[in-house]
């Protein structure tokens, strides 16, 4: 038995995959005759289908949100310190449902997966897709498995531009939205960090475009340079200082390019582990799909027309440290809830580890979204 | 627990209207006038631990420091009413946070106490001591209040910036209104209501 798995644990969990034998029309024009989808839940549904709960990942993120897959397994999902037993998404009472979003490569329908039309991989010709999509394929998801209403669609990051979408185009499916460390659109600088991380996997000469499957290599240092860039922006200035300082790997300077300090060491780690199990194309995918969310774009750039049919409540949080989708962005989130006279709640949770805090089990964090939840069924 | 100077704001609020509550702290009132009056509105308040606690109540809290000011939020006369209980004195430009009350509602609506209490003047005047009372129980350097005023100072600022007192109402530590209270409020009276508009 894994020592890991207490008892406010999932415990072990198995991932399903379903086949949606639906059109599902993009933003981009194109369709998507059927599509699968890859999800995990956690705790029971019940009978009258009001206890769901639907968590959306970020850039990275995938459907294991919670628990372990096997006994061998060391670390559990994403998001373990949320979901669970006693935890703010209390699998006690709540039907949780954490699913890979289309476009991804942990199992759902993306760039590695069999285009039916051509018997081949689509590779980079796997359309581009959009928050909306996403939550369009996701509406659908919870059809499937006959959830018309959502009692919260919840997420962080990227997930959270889902969580806000969902509250859109969807005002009757569900009755909460939980937006955390998100952004109603990107800012200049955010599309530049991410214009940066593509450059980087589009011109590594392994990057084939994107055909590197074909020829049996993986864009390995674009993707890896990609991850370094995107890891430093999700952690805070304060918060490397406390992890690596200028401590030295081996306590000297080697004059030489070669690894010198321990945040370098941690880096390529990062980057490491990421180019194991991530794909170049869904990365690419995933940061253009930030760039492009803005729900008030049609609403003449005002978000809180966007928001006048929604019909849930909203928590928004964000956290102190956090220079990638700053407080400021989720005030201005808030600012267009309270001007289109939403019930919504706002806190600013002290934290010093940057936008991955949304990850961290920080008690004000988690008691925030526990009396937010509380209230919700 | 309810305070008793709750009922008598909830006296002075129309059923149905809107209510911002300015350093809302656990949203006691909001819950109050919610329940008793079906007002709808938001809690300001910058303290974590009250801002949980509000969420806990399903009260629309926003965690956030209004003396930068409200125009980021609301237009003018967004709401029917901005309160502000026991918190002028702790504001640091109380006249500003007056008149940004009544940019955004239509009535004003704060609490706070008398420095001009007597057992306060007794403190300062006889004594020559900072006074600490039921009212204003911190010490002078570790106290929040840094704006104190007696109601005179108060109605001479109302004046000062066009404010019409609507409905005043006083009050000792406990909350309670008695005759002595009407007889001399400035010397007698521990905490007054305000409910005041634009001229």
């Amino acid at each position: 038995m894994n020592d890991n798995i207490k008892p406010n644990s999932v415990g072990i969990v198995e991932p399903k995959t379903i086949e949606i034998k639906e059109t599902l029309k993009l933003d981009c024009g194109k369709t998507l005759e059927s599509f699968e989808l890859i999800y995990e839940t956690y705790g029971t549904l019940n009978s009258d289908k009001s206890n769901a709960i639907l968590i959306c990942h970020a850039l990275s993120g995938d459907h294991h949100a919670a628990g372990y897959h096997n006994e061998d397994d060391k670390k559990p999902g994403w998001w373990d310190s949320c979901i669970g037993p006693g935890k703010p998404f209390d699998t006690n009472k709540f039907f949780v449902v954490s699913l890979n979003n289309i476009g991804g490569c942990r199992g759902s329908s993306g760039p590695n997966s069999i285009n039916k039309k051509t018997g081949k991989e689509f590779g980079p010709d796997f359309p581009i897709v959009t928050v909306k999509d996403w939550v369009n394929s996701q509406k659908l998801l919870g059809d499937c498995l006959g959830i018309n209403c959502w009692a919260c669609v919840v997420g962080g990051s990227l997930g959270g531009m889902q969580a806000l979408q969902w509250a859109i185009s969807y005002p009757e499916n569900l009755k909460n939205s939980i937006i955390v460390a998100a952004a109603a659109k990107l800012s200049a600088q955010n599309i530049a960090f991410n214009e940066v991380a593509r450059q980087a996997i589009i011109t590594d000469p392994d990057f084939h475009d994107g055909h590197y499957n074909n020829h049996g290599v993986i864009p390995k240092r674009g993707l890896s340079i990609a991850r370094m860039l995107g890891h430093i922006t999700y952690l805070s200035d304060d918060s490397m200082r406390q992890k690596f300082g200028r401590d030295l790997r081996e306590g000297k300077l080697h004059f030489g390019y070669d690894v010198d300090f321990q945040v370098e060491s941690y880096l390529r780690y990062q980057a490491q582990a990421f180019v194991e199990r991530f794909d170049a194309n869904t990365y690419l995918l995933m940061t253009k799909a930030l760039d492009y969310f803005d729900p008030a774009e049609e609403f003449n750039g005002d978000l809180s027309l966007a928001f006048e049919k929604t019909n849930s409540r909203f928590l928004v949080v964000s956290f102190t440290s956090d220079w990638r989708f700053s407080s400021s962005k989720s005030h201005e989130i808030v600012k267009s809830l309270v001007k289109a006279r939403k019930n919504v709640s706002y806190a600013e949770i002290e934290a010093n580890q940057g936008h991955d805090a949304f990850l961290m089990p920080i008690p004000d964090y988690l008691k925030v979204l526990s009396n937010f939840i509380k209230n919700v069924i | 627990m309810e305070r008793k100077d709750f009922k008598f704001i909830s006296e002075w609020i129309e059923k149905d209207s809107t209510v911002l509550d300015l350093g809302c702290g656990d949203s006691t009132l909001l819950d109050f006038l919610r329940i008793n009056k079906n007002v709808s509105g938001y809690g300001f308040e910058k303290d974590i631990d009250k801002v949980q606690q509000s969420i806990n109540k399903n009260i629309s809290v926003i965690q956030a420091d209004f003396n930068s000011g409200l125009d980021q939020y609301f237009d003018q006369n967004f709401f029917d009413y901005a309160v502000m209980t026991q918190a002028l004195q702790e504001n640091k430009n109380p006249d500003k946070i007056i008149l940004e009350m009544l940019r955004v509602a239509k009535e004003g609506i704060v609490t706070f106490p008398n420095m001009g209490h007597w057992k306060n003047r007794l403190q300062l005047g006889l004594f020559g001591k900072m006074p600490i009372s039921n009212s204003l129980p911190n010490n002078w350097f570790d106290t929040p209040n840094i704006h104190l005023c007696t109601f005179k100072d108060f109605e001479r600022l109302c004046e000062d910036l066009s404010i019409t007192i609507l409905d005043k109402k006083v009050l000792n530590s406990s909350y309670n209104s008695n005759k002595l209270l009407s007889f001399l409020p400035n010397f007698f009276g521990e905490i007054a209501l305000y409910r005041f508009k634009k001229s």
